[in-house]
């Protein structure tokens, strides 16, 4: 068979250092962290196997999807669900992308972790999140998809929740659970439709083109709305909770108290992607129905979150708030292209997305980490104050500033992951995705690029914000003066990204490009591209398997525009001149000189969202659950008390019933028996004895008759005797007499 | 010689006369005399019947010896009895002599 099959294995490995780790391992950290590791990299070498396997198959013959043998799996009433494994292009970037982020994060999590005291369990738990995504990527239908989704939403529950000695750490992780909890029901309602529908959840079997075509053309419950669109909407709530996107997506800045290798585990590479790579799978039935509502919900939502997030992320002064806030809007980046249809473009951002976002968080993990350390060994020196680390926010961005001499090596590699993210153009891997997004937009839907581009041009200042903020300047705290440097468990996996975040792109860069478009094939677009374009979906989608040639200039031009004004706007507010020790944020600032303070406050507090939704959902909650405790307390409590009371005296009433009715007739009854017994006791006197008496009186009166006989007398009794013996003789010889 | 049917005669005359002493006499004395007399009179049947019947054998005088000493014995436990009746009751009439009345 196919080396392909060995992609079974993958989440295999992740998993055993998981149960190897909870079950044996939990008292020595060292181990872990190697178990982790270890389990980690055998997973990321099959997964290059599988990847270089997938590309390299003959071309001619290429099948677009490769299923392994099946293996029954789920008896069911009438029918088996089987498992196997399921590999597409999208599956196989996927598997170069997630095993090579999360090995990255865990040799990273040795640094940043060390000295934790539940070390041994932040690696499990690490285990079980990339074993989520691994199984969920492999697998051949929904089912199990949803299971290692779900795997991957427990573990994310319990690494942002890991600090739980902090009540906030509790409740985000609460929250999150909870927040993606509603999409996933979605999600679920999606999947019984589906399988309700269809019969079976195999990828193969539901992205049928017959099947997507009975889909799109049958009606939902009679409405106008056809089956295709209203699955596609359901599956798109699991995205929405998982990717956090507008209305859920307030789960995700909270998330930001894990540890900061656990938010990149889930941000980058985990939980957020997999809700992208669900619309990714899925795609096939939100294009099933051409121009169908779908479209328009999907694109304005993913536009509505990247607007919103990008302006919310201008007023944070968490740094890793900010990250929050950009990796929301990639995300609905990410939403938007797809649900416009730029299929190619959004799984492109995806992968891109996963490598600089992993970079940047975890560079401002290494910031953070120095600043704390730089913190402990500033108030060492100098005690300056006495409430040591508990009174200091190593997140504020406010309390940095200069770090670029303190760590180079973070502000190099912060700068490339921003530089990425905000679509710096040419040398970063976020450019050639982002641009191929703002040019399939600007095909399809003008609205959208320009949200988009507008976005960008957001994303660009803030991110420059952040770096200046962070980096430049002079250090505004005693903490920052004396960051010390990251070690090298740390860097050297920054390093690797930082190279990935930027090299990643080349493979994508369309062949339309003035100059440079062709030196390297776009073999990202040949390769994911041909499931659609040439995969049975492009018959039913055909409009956005055609690429329009010859290039546009366009959408380029405008993009650079809002991107490197938003980049030097950037630069010029806080790059030029930093920003010392005690200013007001100059947005702020200026914001406030034009009366928009309200505005500004709007903006840092997240546009009250999650004032809004404790306001109504929670507090909805909470009041009906009152609500139905006061219904329990008043009515149910009520009516068992009164049935209680109606059992006393229906118990009163037996009791009265029995002495009276049931006692009289039992002492009737007695009555009756002692009658019966005098009666008998006559019966016995009378009769009985009588019959008793009778005899002996009888033989007395016989015994009276027949006394006279005996005379006493013994001549009596010889005259008997004679008689007798006469008789005898008279008899003798009578019968001598007659026999002879 | 005399015939056979004499000596029986007069066996059954003499003991029909013991027979009648015996239910008649009120004295015990002569009740056991009359008892003596049934007993000869068997005794005659007995030498008879031997005398005639079965000359050669000695059988016939052998019981009669035999009845002489039961006769003897009877006589002598009788006149005991008689004796030791007198010493308690005074009195020798068998009508007296009724303890086994019912």
């Amino acid at each position: 068979m196919s080396i392909l099959n060995l992609a079974w294995l993958i989440p295999l490995f992740p998993f055993t250092a998981f149960v190897a780790i909870s079950m044996f391992a939990y008292r020595n950290h060292k181990l872990s962290h190697q178990l982790a590791i270890g389990g980690m990299a055998i997973a990321f070498v099959l997964s290059q196997i599988v990847f270089w396997a997938a590309v390299l198959l003959p071309v001619g013959g290429r099948e677009h999807a490769f299923e392994s043998t099946l293996v029954p799996w789920l008896p069911t009433g009438l029918e088996v669900f089987s498992l196997g494994v399921y590999i597409d292009p999208a599956t196989a970037v996927m598997l170069f992308m997630v095993p090579l982020v999360c090995l990255m994060i865990f040799i990273y999590s040795v640094g940043y972790m060390h000295g934790d005291p539940r070390y041994s369990r932040f690696f499990a738990y690490m285990s079980l999140c990339a074993t989520g995504m691994l199984g969920m990527i492999v697998f051949n239908n929904l089912l199990a998809f949803f299971i290692f989704w779900e795997i991957m939403g427990t573990s994310a529950y319990l690494l942002i929740g890991f600090w739980y000695e902090e009540k906030s750490a509790v409740q985000a992780g609460l929250k999150a659970f909870l927040v993606t909890k509603v999409g996933n029901l979605f999600l679920m309602l999606g999947l019984v439709l589906l399988y309700s529908e269809v019969g079976s959840l195999a990828y193969r079997d539901i992205f049928d083109l017959e099947t997507l075509e009975h889909l799109a053309h049958t009606p939902f419950l009679g409405t106008q709305w056809s089956m295709a669109t209203v699955i596609a909407l359901l599956l798109f709530g699991g995205t929405i909770g998982k990717s956090a996107q507008f209305p859920l997506h307030v789960w995700l800045p909270d998330a930001m108290v894990a540890p900061t290798p656990a938010s990149a585990l889930i941000h980058a590479a985990t939980v957020d992607s997999a809700g992208i790579f669900l619309m990714v799978r899925a795609f096939p039935l939100f294009v099933a129905v051409e121009g169908g509502p779908q479209v328009a919900i999907v694109a304005a939502i993913g536009a509505f979150t990247v607007v919103l997030s990008s302006i919310i992320a201008i007023a944070q002064n968490d740094i890793k708030r900010v990250v929050a806030f950009s990796t929301i809007s990639q995300l609905g980046y990410m939403v938007a292209a797809l649900g416009i249809g730029a299929y190619v473009a959004g799984a492109f951002h995806l992968i891109t997305h996963a490598f600089f976002k992993a970079l940047l968080f975890l560079s401002l993990g290494s910031v953070t980490h120095s600043m704390e350390h730089g913190y402990r060994h500033a108030h060492a020196h100098y005690e300056l104050e006495e409430d040591g680390i508990e009174g200091f926010d190593s997140h504020d961005m406010m309390s940095m500033g200069g770090l670029v001499r303190r760590t180079p090596h973070n502000f190099w590699t912060f700068l490339i992951g921003g530089l990425t993210l905000s679509g710096f153009p040419l040398i970063t891997a976020g450019f050639w995705s982002k641009h191929e997004i703002l040019e399939q937009a600007y095909e399809l839907s003008l609205a959208v690029f320009w949200v988009l581009a507008v976005a960008a041009g957001l994303t660009a200042f803030y991110i420059m914000r952040q770096i200046c903020l962070t980096f430049f300047g002079h250090p505004r705290t005693k903490a920052a003066e004396h960051a010390p440097k990251g070690e090298p468990s740390m860097t050297v996996p920054l390093t690797i990204l930082a190279v990935f975040a930027v090299s990643l792109g080349w493979v994508g860069i369309p062949e339309r490009f003035p100059v440079i478009g062709g030196l390297i094939p776009n073999w990202f677009h040949h390769f994911v591209g041909s499931t659609i374009e040439a995969g049975r979906a492009a018959k039913v989608a055909g409009h956005i398997a055609e690429p329009r040639h010859g290039f546009v200039w366009q959408p380029l031009a405008i993009g650079l525009i809002f991107k490197l004004g938003g980049l030097g706007l950037g630069w010029l507010v806080y790059g030029r001149k930093p920003m010392q020790a005690g200013e007001t944020d100059r947005v702020e600032a200026a914001m406030r000189r034009v009366r928009l303070g309200w505005l500004y406050e709007a903006m840092r507090d997240r546009f009250y969202f999650d004032e809004l939704y404790q306001a109504t959902f929670v507090r909805g909650s909470i009041l009906l659950a009152d609500l139905f405790h006061l219904f329990d307390y008043k009515a149910v409590d009520g009516l068992v008390n009164l049935a209680g009371r109606a059992g006393r005296g229906i118990s009163k009433v037996s009791g009265v019933l029995d002495l009276r009715v049931v006692d009289g007739l039992v002492n009737l009854a007695g009555l009756g028996m002692r009658a019966l017994s005098d009666l008998s006791g006559v019966v016995d006197l009378k009769v009985v004895d009588g019959i008793v008496d009778g005899v002996g009186d009888t033989v007395r009166a016989g015994g009276r008759f027949i006394r006279p006989i005996q005379t006493g007398r013994a001549q009596n009794y010889l005259l008997l005797a004679f008689l007798m013996v006469l008789a005898l003789v008279v008899m003798f010889f009578t019968i001598l007499l007659l026999t002879t | 010689m005399v015939p056979l049917e004499w000596y029986l005669v007069l066996a059954a005359a003499l003991f029909c006369t013991g027979v009648y002493g015996v239910l008649s006499r009120r004295s015990a004395v002569a009740v056991l005399m009359g008892v003596e007399l049934m007993l000869n009179a068997v005794i005659i049947n007995l030498v008879a019947f031997w005398r005639y019947l079965e000359p050669g054998a000695a059988t016939g005088q052998a019981f009669a010896l035999f009845v002489y000493a039961v006769a003897a014995a009877e006589a002598a436990v009788g006149l005991a009895l008689i004796i030791a009746v007198w010493r308690t009751r005074d009195t020798v009439i068998l009508e007296d002599i009724d303890l086994l009345k019912g």
